[in-house]
């Protein structure tokens, strides 16, 4: 199997790479690990007549802390992400979510930018995404842009980026506390896509109460979804059983999951409560762990 | 396009069409047949090799991706006439049967023990968990791998104790 011919253009600059998509339009696109491109162009789902290679573009590649937070650069690996260990201290979740994404090989060539690009709803990164309210840099002819996560993805497979714009980076902000995080994946299989899967972020206050919660959800939606409500619940608390028992409901609710071939609507559903539930307890038992067990 | 890459240490070049896979540069010019399509469709592994040292379903890599890097496949580990340690071992541990996946298993065993000397065996599993294999039930690919883990920091040993 083969894609449909097509012109290459190994650019080595961004600005080559958006002089190249204001110039062809719809019918390029950029081609970051291509595993996900390539196997639709095999497919021939998709069949764009001029790709435009961004992996040899200097300095898209890495990571940086800085005081705002941290920048992910568009041809970073999810390999490279999940054995990031400085990271561990701050950005938990980026090293609790990389693991689960597709098998080791794929993890080798596939990047944070091209997937939350590719915007499946069944992404990893995007429950990551939305979860750790992170923003992608964006360079396209008029400019940059930074899009927000709740603003970025539209719908099944589209996002708010324009055709001739592309991700330079993506941009996670510093916690506001002390993180503690985790990531749940139901897969029918090691290395599939999930059949639900969950993104809890705690940010928590020096007296172990709850500054910032993200829960971001993978699958049960046309995109990748956010739980305001149950976020809500636990700002300014103490993670307590009753607690999690609540904001596991709350963020069931927030799911808008279909029946297909990987389980039904209720039973997808019930498993973001049963996740949610789990996930918060694991990260309860976290913060206990390090309090002085004082109150 | 023309595409120059060093294939097991030796520089190869070809003209391609852009939508030329790896695997089948590898494969139909280079004659490198070790190198199996079993899927084409990023799943099984079959097809893996190194990419600038780093283990990549080739089957989803363009050819012109490759150009001006470094590329090792299932022929680049026997040197000399002698088996490298991993075909050693699953030569006698029995780690393989029908021998289709063995190829990008062998790939991504290498780079493996290259990072990590002595894995244990959830190390091992995880790490071959994109190279699907119908035949053995991988419980004797585990012990492949763990023997060649064994040879290498042997032989590491003695060349230790030579200096
Ligand atoms: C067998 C298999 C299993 C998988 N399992 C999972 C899984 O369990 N979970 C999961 O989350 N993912 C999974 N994936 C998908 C994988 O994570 C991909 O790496 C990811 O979806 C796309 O990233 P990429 O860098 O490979 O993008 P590409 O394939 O190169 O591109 C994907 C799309 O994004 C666009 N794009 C890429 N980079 C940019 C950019 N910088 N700016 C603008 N647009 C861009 C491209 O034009 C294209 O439309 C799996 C893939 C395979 C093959
Ligand atoms: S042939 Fe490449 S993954 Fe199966
Ligand atoms: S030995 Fe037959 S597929 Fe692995």
């Amino acid at each position: 199997m083969f894609p449909a011919p097509f012109e290459y253009l190994a650019v080595r600059s961004v600005e080559e790479a958006i002089d190249a998509l204001a110039r062809h339009g719809y019918d390029a696109k950029v081609i970051a690990g291509g595993q996900s491109l390539l196997p639709m162009m095999k497919l021939r789902v998709a069949a764009p007549s001029v790709l435009v290679d961004l992996n040899r573009v200097e300095g898209l590649s890495g990571w940086q802390e800085d005081a705002q937070g941290l920048r992910i650069g568009a041809t970073t690996r999810h390999a490279a992400l999940e054995r990031a260990r400085p990271l561990a201290e701050r950005y938990p979740l980026i090293l609790a979510t990389a693991p689960w994404i597709a098998d080791p090989l794929v993890r080798n060539r596939g990047t944070m930018a091209g997937s939350l690009a590719h915007a499946d709803p069944a992404a990893d990164w995007g429950a990551a995404f939305l979860a750790l309210r992170g923003q992608v840099e964006v360079q396209g002819p008029q400019g940059t842009r930074s899009i927000g996560a709740d603003d970025f993805f539209v719908d099944i497979f589209t996002t708010s980026l324009a055709a001739d714009e592309i991700i330079t980076a993506v941009r996670l902000p510093r916690p506001v506390g002390h993180p503690e995080a985790t990531y749940l994946k139901l897969e029918r299989k090691v290395g599939d896509f999930a059949v639900v899967g969950v993104a809890l972020n705690l940010e928590v206050d020096p007296e172990g109460r709850v500054a910032q919660a993200g829960i971001g959800l993978a699958a049960v939606g046309p995109k990748p979804l956010r739980a305001p409500q149950a976020e809500a619940a636990l700002i300014g608390q103490r993670l307590s059983f009753n607690l999690a028992r609540e904001v596991a409901a709350l963020a069931a609710e927030a799911a808008d999951p279909t029946s297909d071939q990987r389980g039904s609507a209720a039973f997808k559903r019930d498993m973001v409560r049963v996740f949610v539930q789990r996930g918060l307890e694991s990260l309860r038992q976290r913060i206990e762990g390090r309090q002085p067990a004082s109150a | 396009m023309r595409v120059t890459l060093t294939v097991n240490g030796e520089v190869r070049s070809a003209d391609v069409e852009p939508r030329t896979l790896l695997a089948y540069l590898l494969r139909d010019e280079f004659r490198l047949t070790g190198t199996h399509v079993g899927c084409d469709t990023t799943s099984c592994g079959a097809c893996t090799v190194l990419l600038n040292g780093v283990p990549v379903k080739s089957c989803t890599v363009l050819a012109v991706q490759a150009d001006g890097g470094e590329v090792m496949t299932v022929e680049g580990l026997e040197q000399d006439g002698q088996l490298h340690p991993l075909q050693e071992g699953f030569w006698e541990s029995h780690g393989l049967q029908c021998g289709f996946c063995t190829p990008g298993m062998l790939m991504t065993a290498y780079a493996l023990l290259r990072e990590v000397p002595d894995p244990d065996e959830e190390t091992i599993r995880r790490a071959i968990s994109g190279n699907l294999c119908r035949c053995t039930g991988y419980q004797n690919i585990v012990k492949a791998i763990r023997y060649a883990a064994e040879r290498l920091s042997a032989a590491g040993a003695v060349a230790g104790e030579v200096k």
